[in-house]
This record gives structure tokens, sequence and C-alpha cells, in this order.
């Protein structure tokens, strides 16, 4: 039986936690299948530490190309790499991230491979009987849920919407293999050249990698009252995002805009103030895990998907809650909220990667 | 710098019926508008076609009906259309679609640049362009937020551009010819203009069939396509959630208190004691 794959991302050396967010889902698919989990590392400079972590979090097999030339993400050469891979191992399934490197390679690869690519699902299933993967992604706005499959074709291709699952635990047990691939000089292309990064903007967010986002829309008035916001994500360790309307009036840069035009976003708590709640914003944070909204108008679009909604005036309200969040913040914690490393793995790489 | 821009037209809100059968979208009786997210790629076009000459080629497929997108885009100011259109291209997915639109791009002539939207608001894959552009081996840019231009003897050679990316800004150098998808940062798109519109109206736009595209018919419309749609449902849209009032003081501290107790039961509540 073919290996399920997930393509694991760096940067800088660093695994991204959505590789192993990948992992879970690559997991319960190959269990369902009964085949093998392996992991492909394109990049450079990934330690055998990061590389063995992946199989710690579920992985059986950890393909690692790892060559200077790899450190950045050029669609071309990783297009070049991963096609040729498929064709070597010929895997079933290949997961990828629905981020600006998997939505990238992965309808190349799909081309060169002559397959089937799902975009951005948020859930992945086994067909019973047939052994086919089940694609399930929202369309059209997320006013609809399609399934789709790819029957005949192999490898069946997804990305994965970030957020979407939760990396498994860390288990120190789980044995697997780790296989350096060399390199095969002609697959390097060199007509696209990384030259650097500009990360330098103060005004730039990264709303999809984001646990906890802070969200203001309209009724937030002025761009300095984004403060509260950002004072309230602060606490939190979030971010903060906006509405269409907002980015218009140039109250925040593009990088925070959610919504149809903007970011499709999957936190673990979204929490709105003075934003109405289009479909086209609703489309962006649907499938977030709790979504809090404060507005003046009981009949707010937000008001009826969210899983707690306090009607009335964000400029009464939020100092009121950035108060009690302060508060809150400053009290000692006790014994009982302490949280086992394994369960959030995710903390201590975000500071590092700030 | 001549450049083509692949456009979509989609349903111009979100309330689209689908045929339960085929799991494609029922067009008929929904307004229509080019994709906005488009009509970046559309203005991203025209600024460079104002700064080093050329021409600007709008491109679409679809049904009979979209021809009407690519003369909104000879409106904003493209200067010729391409229309791709035949019953048989129906159903496409992503792969089928960038194949098609890549043996149109082969046949329609010569061109420096290919520029896309970042992805489309109906069907919201974002697939196409990456597809177009593995179709026609050329270099890509992805959520590309910035562009210059690398002169050459006498006319650009390269783009250098800025690809926004989870950590900032990818710079990247690119020859021509190339692909991009841009992001809204790249510029407001202009509006049409009535110069524009009333050389819609009459500009010919020359369409591709079945019969005048060479292709695999292996390769296109539905039966073209690996994936196949095999269910659509809607999902429920409504939580079971909380709703309260906080008009006054004491509504607004109770409404806090509840709103922390509520985020500390689902474990969403940052270090610190319980409330």
């Amino acid at each position: 039986m073919s290996f399920v794959w997930t393509l694991a991302e760096q940067h800088g050396g660093r695994l991204k936690d959505v590789s192993f967010e990948l992992l879970s889902r690559g997991r319960a698919l190959a269990d369902k299948l009964d085949t093998k989990l392996a992991s492909v590392v394109i990049g450079d400079g990934v330690s055998p530490e990061q590389l063995e972590a992946l199989i710690r979090r579920g992985a059986d097999e950890v393909y690692a190309i790892m060559d200077p030339r790899l450190a950045h993400f050029v669609c071309e050469t990783y297009s070049n790499i991963l096609s040729h891979l498929v064709k070597t191992y010929q895997p079933t399934i290949i997961l990828a991230a629905a981020t600006s490197m998997g939505r990238t390679v992965m309808p190349h690869v799909a081309v060169r491979v002559h397959t089937g690519l799902t975009a951005d699902c948020t859930e992945l299933d086994i067909e019973p009987g047939t052994g086919n993967l089940l694609q399930t992604r929202p369309a059209i706005g997320g006013n609809i849920m399609a399934t789709i499959k790819t029957p005949q074709h192999r490898p069946q291709m997804a990305t994965v919407r970030p957020k979407s699952s939760r990396p498994l635990p860390e288990d120190a047990t789980r044995v697997g293999k780790v296989i350096e691939v060399p390199l095969i000089e002609s697959l390097i292309d060199e007509r696209v050249r990384v030259t650097g990064y500009r990360t330098d903007t103060a005004d730039f967010v990264n709303l999809e990698e984001a646990d906890v986002v802070i969200a203001g829309g309209r009724g937030m008035k002025k761009a300095e009252h984004f403060g509260m916001l950002h004072d309230i994500a602060g606490v939190f360790g979030g971010v903060v995002g906006a509405s269409r309307d907002a980015i218009d009036r140039g109250w925040l840069g593009y990088s925070h805009q959610i919504g149809l035009s903007g970011k499709t976003i999957s936190p673990r708590l979204i929490l709105t103030a003075g934003i109405s709640g289009s479909i086209q914003f609703l489309a962006g944070i649907k499938t977030s895990e709790t979504i809090v909204s404060i507005n003046t108008d009981p009949d707010a679009g937000l008001h009826k998907v969210a899983d707690f909604g306090i009607v009335g005036d964000l400029f009464e309200v939020l100092p009121e809650l950035q108060r009690r969040l302060h508060e809150h913040a400053a009290a000692p914690p006790a014994a009982t909220t302490a949280t086992a490393d394994d369960e959030r793995p995710d903390e201590r790489q975000r500071e590092e990667r700030v | 710098m001549d450049i083509i821009v692949p456009i979509k037209q989609v349903p111009e809100t979100s309330n689209v019926k689908m045929d339960p059968e085929t799991g494609t979208m029922i067009r008929d009786g929904v307004g229509t508008v080019v994709n906005p997210l488009d009509l970046y790629a559309i203005e991203t076009a025209l600024r460079l076609k104002e700064a080093h000459g050329g021409i600007v080629t709008a491109l679409t497929m679809g049904p009979s009906p979209a021809v009407k997108a690519l003369r909104e885009a000879i409106a904003m100011g493209c200067d010729e259309a391409v229309f791709i259109s035949d019953r048989s291209f129906g159903g496409a997915d992503s792969w089928a679609t960038s194949y098609t639109i890549a043996q149109a791009i082969k046949q329609a002539g010569r061109y420096d640049l290919i520029i896309c939207g970042e992805r489309a608001t109906d069907g919201d894959t974002g697939q196409v362009g990456p597809g177009i552009a593995a179709w026609l081996d050329l270099p890509l840019a992805t959520y590309v937020a910035s562009v210059t231009t690398l002169p050459g003897a006498d006319a650009p050679v390269g783009l250098s551009v800025e690809r926004l990316v989870e950590e900032g800004y990818q710079i990247l150098e690119l020859p021509l010819p190339a692909l991009l998808t841009v992001v809204k940062e790249i510029g407001s798109p202009r509006l049409p203009t009535l110069r524009g519109k009333k050389r819609a109206k009459v500009t010919e736009i020359p369409l591709f069939n079945a019969q005048n595209l060479e292709l695999d018919p292996a390769f296109i419309g539905l039966k073209g396509s690996p994936t196949k749609v095999v269910k659509v449902a809607t999902p429920k849209v409504m939580r079971s959630g909380t709703v309260v009032r906080a008009h006054d003081e004491a509504e607004i501290a109770l409404a806090v208190d509840r709103l922390l107790a509520f985020l500390d039961e689902r474990g969403l509540l940052p270090r610190g004691d319980r409330p």
C-alpha cells in the first residue's frame, strides 16, 4: 500500500507549526488506510532533532532534502523536487498546508503529475470501500461545503486550512526513519531568485497562524481606537484583524483583512468589535473554533454566528474588558492552570518567530 | 510590454445554487461581475502598460454570457480580449481549466507577462494561476504585493516583486516572460471610463472553442477533470450562542464577567488565576 505524505514547511531552518498540524490529519488517514505516513521536508538547516519531532508527532518516515539552495521557497525548484519524489515513491495522498507555499507549489505539482488537487480543505476522510480520499471544503464564500474526490488519479492532493487541526502530542516512544534524500542537481531551477525578505513593516500581521484574533470593523470609528484591540490581543498573545470596511478606510494594512477578499482564518478564538458581519466577512471566520462578538445592533449578522455575543457599545464594553483582562493576567497563576508542554506546542515556537 | 490578464466572471452575490447532480454551480438568474480580485490584476497590467507601452489582453473562459466580463475589462482600459467558450469546456476543475487557458494563451500570440488575480471569490481555489504557469513552464510569483521592472537595453527584461507570505514579504527576481498572481495591496483598481465603455461595445472579441483550439479531448471539461464533486451540503450557519445585553454599567460588568467565565470554560483565557 502506498504511503500518505505531508509536506512540511520550514522558514530559516525552523519547522513551522503547520507541519505538525498536517501530521495529525495524515496520521488519521494513514491509520484508516492501514498504511504509513511520511513527511517531506524541503529546505536547509532543519536540525535532526526537529526531523525527529516529526516522527514523535505522527510520521513513520521523514524524507529530508536539504541544501543551501533550498533555504527559501522557490516554486519551480520545489515543484521539480516534489514531482520527482512523487514519481519515484508514488504516494497515494499528499497533504500540504493552504499557505502561500502550499497554495503555490501544490497546483504546480498537480499539473506536472496529472492529478487532482482540492484547495483549503477543512475535513478529510477516507471513503469506505474505495479507499478514496474525501476532501471537504467551504466554497462560494463558505455558503456550501463541497466534498470532492479524485477517483482515477494518484496521488490525491489537498491543501489543508492552517489551524483547522491540532498537532498530536509528542510521543517519545514512536520510532521511525529519517531518510536524507540527496538533491539531484538538475532539479534546481535558477530562473527565479530570492533576493531577500522584508519584515520590517510594523503594520504586518500573520493572521492565518494566530491562535487568537481580535478584529475591528467600521464601528471602531478611528484608526487610533484599534489601540484597544492591540492591547486585548496582547493579553491573549494574539493579533489584530479587521473587516474590509476598516481596511478600505486605511485604518490598518491589507495583511489584517479578514473575509472573502482577505484572509480566511480558523483561530481558536476570534473576538470582533464593531463588525456587523457581512456574508463576505463571515466567510472568512466561519471555521473558527470560538466566535465572540461585540456590537450595538442585536440583529448584527455576527451575533447570529457568535458563540458569545454582547449587545452593547464597544466603547463602553472594551475598556471594561481590558481592565478585567489585565486584572486577571496580573493574578498569580493557579497550580491547576499549568498546561503540559505537549499540549501547547504552538506557544514556544510563536515566541521565537516574532 | 505585452500582458495577458486571465479573468473570471463570478456570481455577484454569495447566494448561489448548486446543481446536486453535477455538483457544479447554477449560474442562471444570478447577477455577475468580474471577480473582484481580478480587478487588481487588470490594474497592475494597465500601470505596467502606461510605464512601458505594449498591449493588455484580457482573457476569460466561461459560458456565453461571460463575454460581458471581457467588455468590462476593455472599459477599464484593456486593449484586446480573448474569449474561450465551448460547451465541452463546462464543469472543468482547476486542472482542466488551467490546461485549456494555457493552450489558448499559446495560440493567442506573443506576451511578456501574464497577471492573474489571487483567486476567484466563488471557487476560491487560487489554483488556476499557478496551474497556467506549470503548463507554460513560466517563472511564477504568487501573492505579489508590489512590482518593479528590471530595465534591459530597450525594454524590461525582468521583474522584482514582493510576495506577501506568512513571515512578511519575500522579494523575488524573475526573468520575462513570467506569471504573477497579485493581491489587493498592489493598488486600487480604476473605474471604467466613458470612452472605454464605448470602445468595449465595438471591440471585436475573438472566440476560441473546441474547433479552433488545439486540445487533448481527454484534458477538457468535466470529463477531463481529475477531481469530482461528490456531495454538496449547506453548513449550518447558526451556532447556539449566548447573547447578552450590556446597556448600562451593571449590565456591562455582568456581560464581561460572563464572557470571561465562558472563555475560561473553553480554556481560552490567558494565564492567570480563575476569575
